[in-house]
């Protein structure tokens, strides 16, 4: 197992220098640089700018050089934020982003496991309608509509919570957009777990434990959830990654001061060392995560090996 | 038999609600099993025979429905709380199920699994349980129990697995044991050893079996009391000796009439050569063979075969899944790449491209098993039989195709009118029909039919064979007739090879090998596939 653990990782260098390359010249492309103001720059000041942050060189050699520091750990400076180094935002941004981003999964999981399970085990009852219901509402409704309205009910109307800010980490300030992060993904995850239970109990194997006169706890709990949670684990990996590497649209309307907010500002604003450094980390995660699943998968269905 | 029934089944209804309305699977039968026999339920597909016993043990559909009366020792199984009846299933009444392959979970270890209704049924503590199913997987012929008692079902073959849901179900000394279909999944050979395995078991222990089977054969050697099923109703019953010997009802008389009998006279002996492989070889690679993964793995499939297949011969190729039988069949037509030569008509074809072999392709044509999946749902029949129509005589007009199509039809026993119908409107053996049709339209000289019966009930299975049996006679073909059902391949080939790990282990004119086999792997394959004629 750690041998596989450590084949991956090192299969995961090859793809997130492919990553990087496709992203280093596709933001390249895009027209526009990031000293491009609406009253242009005496040109030998812009030529100054330019010789400082190497972007007079040739684009290869710019290339060159990113990897270079990239293999270093050092993601270069902010063009937008002066003063910042890309490494030093995600110093103070990252945290910030995971902390949201997994106390959301978690009560995604928790919660939409055991609705999504119970709305099987019931099916066709009113509990099941409701899940189901309440899901698809959960899974059209998108983020951008959620976040103001959580923030207009519960913030400025009843006046209960925040209605946006960090508060230097305070609970208060956590729960409207955890839940904004939440609320999405537990409608998926209960929709995949009831599929998943309903497909499960019906399985032949099931059928088994029911003939053997196995108590309906047994049937349940050991022989139908462990398979109905395979499909969530899989989902989890791409997810995961998702939610720990922020949101923009949460961190913007409640302002939050994650990193999700520097992959779209940085692309509009052309900061090109910073939509690189948010491409390298959200690289990185979705590789562990999807590493972190697979091993998960192993643990949980036998029939999965590797070697 | 003086003695009472401990089942006693009256009058039991099973009925499903549909979108169509209620659909009656088990219509009012009475059914007693007494201690210590072994009685059989025989029906084809659809005749309730499962939902009989499903309704017993509690495991109908969610839509389903039963009424009547099922006494097990007086006490009322239909309608009881799922608390009360697992007093009962798993315990006194126990079941194995016609798919071995899914029957146990997956994810847990058969120990645990043989381990659960021991605990659960209050008997043993899990440290206790464990030794006892160590006993119990020795029971059952499983090899060094000690440590296969921590293997998972995929770690093991269809007839292990088949061998660990009877010691499941022997595991609380049942009363009885509901067998539902054991073999029909599993290999000859295999079936033959479950089977056995049954009888003793039976012998020693005491306990009545209810088999449940389309299969005459396991009827005829195991049962001493038949209760024929058909629609939903039991239209006969009694001692197996005397029902086989003098059937009453017409459904049974036909389903014993169903075996396909008679034999094929070989060809004449100057019949030309149609067809002749010669050193044949298909290697496939298994895996392996990456940066990591080591050496890479290689599965001879068809292992230097030699064959000549002659104008209006069938040659039978039997042997178990697994023994390259229908590479063998599809290397010769090349629809798979492979080692050695293949002539047709005396031209070299091993080596000819896409392009040369395209006037080859209507000689040589090809029927599968699976006459659900091999017709495409989203065309008509007309259109599935005249596809090669179109590649192979592009020429004819529309409505010249339509004419053969209708002929085609009409040949293999279809209303020609059905020929703007989609498959699924079709029952399997009326697909297969079409799926006949389909090669037999383009004039072929040589069909492979692959397993072209055994997706089929007994009662068509014998229409097929026989309606083979005229088209070659009809249209002068040669069949090469794959199969692992020993008793089809006896009445529909002249000449048979026996096949095992991709090899010829023994070959001959039909009687020759019946009458007289040679080697033990084709003793074996017969004795699992009995044809016992003592009741006939």
């Amino acid at each position: 197992m750690i041998g596989y653990v450590l084949r991956r990782l090192a299969g995961a260098i090859p793809t997130i220098f492919i990553i990087v390359t496709i992203a280093f010249f596709m933001i390249r492309l895009a027209p526009g640089g990031p000293f491009d103001l609406e009253r242009p720059l005496d040109p030998l000041i812009m030529e100054n700018i330019n010789r400082a942050y190497n972007l007079d060189q040739p684009l290869w050699r710019q290339y060159l050089l990113y990897l270079g520091n990239l293999a270093q750990g050092d993601l270069g400076p902010s063009f937008t934020r002066r003063d910042f180094s890309v490494v030093d935002l995600f110093r103070t941004g990252l945290p910030v982003s995971i902390q949201l981003g997994s106390m959301a999964l978690c009560i995604a999981l928790v919660f939409g496991t055991l609705l999504g399970a119970l709305a099987a085990l019931r099916q066709n009852s009113w509990i099941d309608y409701v899940v189901v219901g309440t899901a698809t509402l959960g899974i059209t409704i998108p983020t951008f509509v959620i976040a103001p309205v959580l923030s207009l009910v519960f913030g400025v109307m009843m006046g209960w919570l925040p209605a946006g800010g960090w508060g230097g980490g305070q609970l208060r300030y956590l729960i409207l957009p955890v839940a904004t992060l939440a609320l999405p993904q537990i409608a998926i995850i209960a929709r995949l777990t009831r599929g998943a239970t309903i497909e499960a109990l019906r399985s032949n194997h099931v059928r088994t434990a029911r003939a053997y006169g196995l108590p309906a706890y047994v049937v349940v709990g050991v022989h139908t959830l462990r398979a109905a949670i395979l499909p969530v684990v899989s989902y989890l990996g791409p997810t995961a990654a998702a939610l720990l590497t922020g949101s923009v649209v949460v961190e913007t309307i409640f302002g939050i001061p994650g990193i999700g907010r520097y992959f779209v500002q940085g692309a509009l604003g052309r900061d090109y060392t910073l939509v690189m450094g948010t491409v390298v980390v959200i690289a990185v995660f979705v590789v562990l995560f999807n590493l972190v699943v697979d091993i998960l998968y192993a643990l949980l269905d036998p029939r999965v090996r590797y070697d | 038999m003086a003695r009472d029934p401990i089942l006693k089944v009256r009058g039991l209804d099973v009925s499903f609600r549909t979108n169509d309305g209620p659909v009656h699977a088990v219509k009012g039968i009475d059914l007693d099993v007494f201690a210590g026999e072994a009685v059989a339920i025989v029906g084809e597909s659809g005749s309730g025979k499962s939902q009989t016993t499903m309704a017993l043990m509690g495991l109908l559909a969610s839509n389903g429905e039963a009424r009547g009366s099922a006494l097990y020792r007086d006490q009322e199984l239909l309608g009881l709380s799922e608390r009360q009846l697992n007093k009962v299933r798993g315990k006194k009444i126990t079941m194995i199920f016609q798919e071995p392959m899914t029957s146990l979970d997956p994810l847990y270890k058969i120990g645990r699994q043989l381990c659960e209704p021991l605990v659960h049924h209050g008997a043993l503590s899990w440290r206790k349980s464990r030794a006892r199913a160590i006993e119990l997987l020795e029971l059952v012929g499983i090899p060094d129990p000690k440590r296969r008692i921590d293997a998972y079902p995929h770690e093991l073959s269809g007839g292990q697995r088949q061998r660990v849901m009877i010691a499941m179900a022997l595991a609380n000394d049942p009363d009885i044991l509901i067998a539902d279909e054991p073999t029909t999944a599993l290999d000859v050979t295999i079936q033959q050893q479950i089977l056995e395995l049954l009888a003793s078991l039976q012998k020693r222990l005491g306990m009545a079996i209810v088999f449940i089977t389309h299969d005459l054969n396991i009827v005829r050697r195991f049962a001493d009391r038949v209760y024929v099923m058909r629609l939903g109703e039991v239209v006969e019953h009694g001692e197996a000796g005397t029902l086989f010997a003098d059937p009453r009802h017409d459904y049974t008389k036909m389903l014993l009439a169903a075996e396909p009998t008679g034999t094929k006279l070989p060809p004449a002996p100057d019949a030309p050569v149609l067809l002749e492989g010669r050193d044949v070889e298909v290697v496939f690679g298994t895996g392996g063979g990456g940066w990591f993964s080591g050496a890479p793995h290689q599965l001879r499939a068809v292992d230097g075969i030699s064959i000549a297949l002659r104008r209006g011969q069938t040659i039978g190729i039997v042997g178990e899944s697994g023994s390259g039988k229908s590479t063998l069949g599809r290397a010769l037509l090349r629809l798979l790449p492979g080692e050695g030569t293949i002539r047709f008509e005396g031209q070299d074809i091993s080596k000819a491209d896409r392009r040369h072999m395209l006037p080859f392709r209507r000689e040589l044509q090809l029927v599968f098993q699976d006459p659900f999946g091999s017709l495409s749902p989203r065309m008509t029949v007309g259109q599935v039989i005249t596809e090669g129509l179109l590649v192979h005589e592009p020429s004819l007009s529309t409505k010249a195709r339509d004419a053969r199509a209708s002929e085609a039809l009409k040949e293999v026993g279809l209303d020609p009118a059905m020929r703007n119908r989609y498959p699924h409107e079709f029952s399997g053996g009326q697909r297969q029909r079409i799926a006949i049709a389909r090669a037999i339209i383009l004039k072929p000289k040589i069909v492979v039919l692959d397993e072209p019966t055994s997706a089929l009930d007994r009662s068509v299975q014998k229409q097929i064979v026989e309606l083979l049996r005229d088209l070659q006679k009809e249209h002068d073909l040669s069949y090469l007739f794959i199969s692992h059902d020993l008793s089809v391949v006896r009445a529909m080939a002249d000449y048979v090879v026996v096949m095992k790990q991709g090899r010829i282990v023994e070959e001959g004119a039909t009687e020759a090998i019946f009458e007289a086999p040679r080697e033990a792997y084709t003793r074996a394959l017969m004795a699992a596939a009995v044809n016992d004629t003592r009741f006939r």
